[in-house]
């Protein structure tokens, strides 16, 4: 589902990224490891189609990043630590406006599904800048996910939220998987990661240092890794 | 067609966002109103200065306000990075470009409907024969300017100091578009004979083609890297 091939970024004389390769399965939860700088949101921005990658290549949902990026973007689902959402529209403007984007069919009633999965149903009529951090990004996953993509990438999803939020998006997570969805999250927290991914993949001053499964990497390994 | 629905989609969008805030049209109201009135002081009531320099002032507050404008409508996208949301959706670059510049101009556009009766009633300006060749000047000037501003802005919205990094780069770039469309009006409001305006509205016309097709080619990388 995805295919990393000596991906490759360079801003200037700073290199973000060297020669990362790996792959990941359909329906696999791959959580994303490193220090701050390492290089994640740069891999995670890079496989959205959001910016080209110096060198290297990579495939996504079946479709190569460089040459089909259109094909890739309907595909993919992400979500970040901004949750990209318009605070002077309304929840249902912003679902509406990003379902037209995506030319989502039958959108009336996906929204009004994604609504009541994200139990915001009673506030969609209400402006996003009024709500919480928590249910932002309630709303920013339902505009994640309103295309039913394939892939998901989720750069720190867990930042700034409630319990609740929390939850709520944990057992998102694990539904998308059970559906076969393809997820690579970006998470500072190490026994999430190990507890929830099927495999941990490590970067280290934009290298990758581990692509192993979780029960194979101890917590000690990652935590010298990172501190380096 | 798909595209073009995506462009009514983001232009609907700005609009729905410009009627909950009117942030945009009000600052660029209040500053190309101010300027008119302020210069109206200037001049003696009536006078030939007053009527030759009125096409100047003219455009010199739509272009500052412009300024203003499109410094705001990039800052809105860059918010929640409501841009980089953009950016996933499945479409062109160029389709987000033209909804962009599309609103850029409405939004000038609607300013100078408002500014100008002001400007014709303190400077007491005869634009009766000629308010329609008036009106193709304005949205000719406008599309050129929002073109360039379009990409100007998202560029120097990466900057430190977006809001001076914007009128350096724009203003010297855009002065044939200012020129073209200052002596297209000055000819207009002065009743000299078509030919001579028509020669300044072609140079116009050119630099809009010329602009608009290199900013829709440099769009996509502004806004990518």
């Amino acid at each position: 589902m995805i295919r990393a091939q000596k991906i490759g970024k360079s801003f200037g004389p700073l290199r973000a990224l060297s020669d990362v390769n790996f792959e990941i399965s359909q329906g696999e939860l791959i959580a994303l490891l490193g220090a701050n700088g390492a290089g994640k949101t740069t891999l995670i921005r890079i496989l959205a189609a959001l910016t080209r990658p110096s060198t290297g290549t990579a495939e996504v949902a079946g479709y190569e990043l460089n040459r089909e990026q259109q094909q890739v973007r309907k595909r993919i689902g992400v979500v970040s630590h901004q949750t990209l959402l318009y605070g002077e529209m309304s929840a249902q403007e912003n679902l509406y406006f990003y379902g037209r984007m995506f030319r989502v069919p039958d959108l009336q009633s996906r929204i009004d599904e994604l609504l009541g999965l994200m139990e915001l149903k009673k506030r969609r009529h209400d402006l996003v800048r009024t709500f919480s951090r928590g249910m932002q990004q309630r709303l920013s996953l339902a505009r994640a996910v309103l295309h039913q993509p394939n892939v998901l990438l989720l750069d720190e999803p867990f930042t700034g939220l409630d319990i609740h939020a929390e939850e709520l998006l944990t057992r998102f997570i694990e539904k998308a998987v059970a559906d076969q969805v393809t997820v690579l999250m970006t998470v500072h927290d190490l026994d999430y990661a190990r507890d929830h991914a099927q495999r941990l993949l490590v970067l280290h001053k934009g290298r990758l240092a581990i692509d192993a499964a979780a029960a194979q990497t101890t917590r000690a390994q990652i935590v010298e890794l990172i501190r380096e | 067609m798909n595209s073009l629905q995506q462009i009514y989609t983001i232009l609907h969008k700005d609009i729905l966002l410009e009627l909950r805030s009117k942030d945009i049209i009000t600052t660029m109201l209040i500053f190309s109103l101010t300027v008119v009135v302020i210069f109206n002081f200037v001049f003696e009531p009536g006078s030939e200065e007053m009527a030759t320099s009125a096409p100047g002032i003219l455009w010199v507050a739509f272009a500052f306000a412009s300024n203003l404008g499109l410094s705001r409508s990039f800052a809105r996208e860059q918010e929640n990075s409501n841009m980089q949301g953009l950016l996933l959706c499945p479409v062109d670059r160029s389709a987000v470009f033209t909804a962009k510049v599309a609103g850029n101009v409405l939004f000038i556009f609607l300013v100078e409907l408002i500014t100008l009766p002001v400007m014709v009633l303190f400077f007491d300006l005869h634009i009766g024969p000629v308010w329609l060749p008036l009106l193709g000047t304005l949205i000719l000037g406008t599309l050129g300017f929002a073109t360039v501003g379009t990409v100007f802005s998202a560029i120097s919205a990466n900057t430190r100091s977006r809001e001076v990094m914007l009128p350096i780069m724009l203003f010297p770039v855009t002065v044939p578009i200012i020129l073209a469309a200052i002596k297209s009006t000055s000819y207009l409001l002065a009743g000299r004979d078509m030919s001579q305006v028509w020669s300044w509205l072609r140079l116009l016309i050119a630099f809009d083609v010329i602009y608009f097709v290199v900013c829709f080619l440099l769009y996509e990388y502004v806004v990518e890297e």
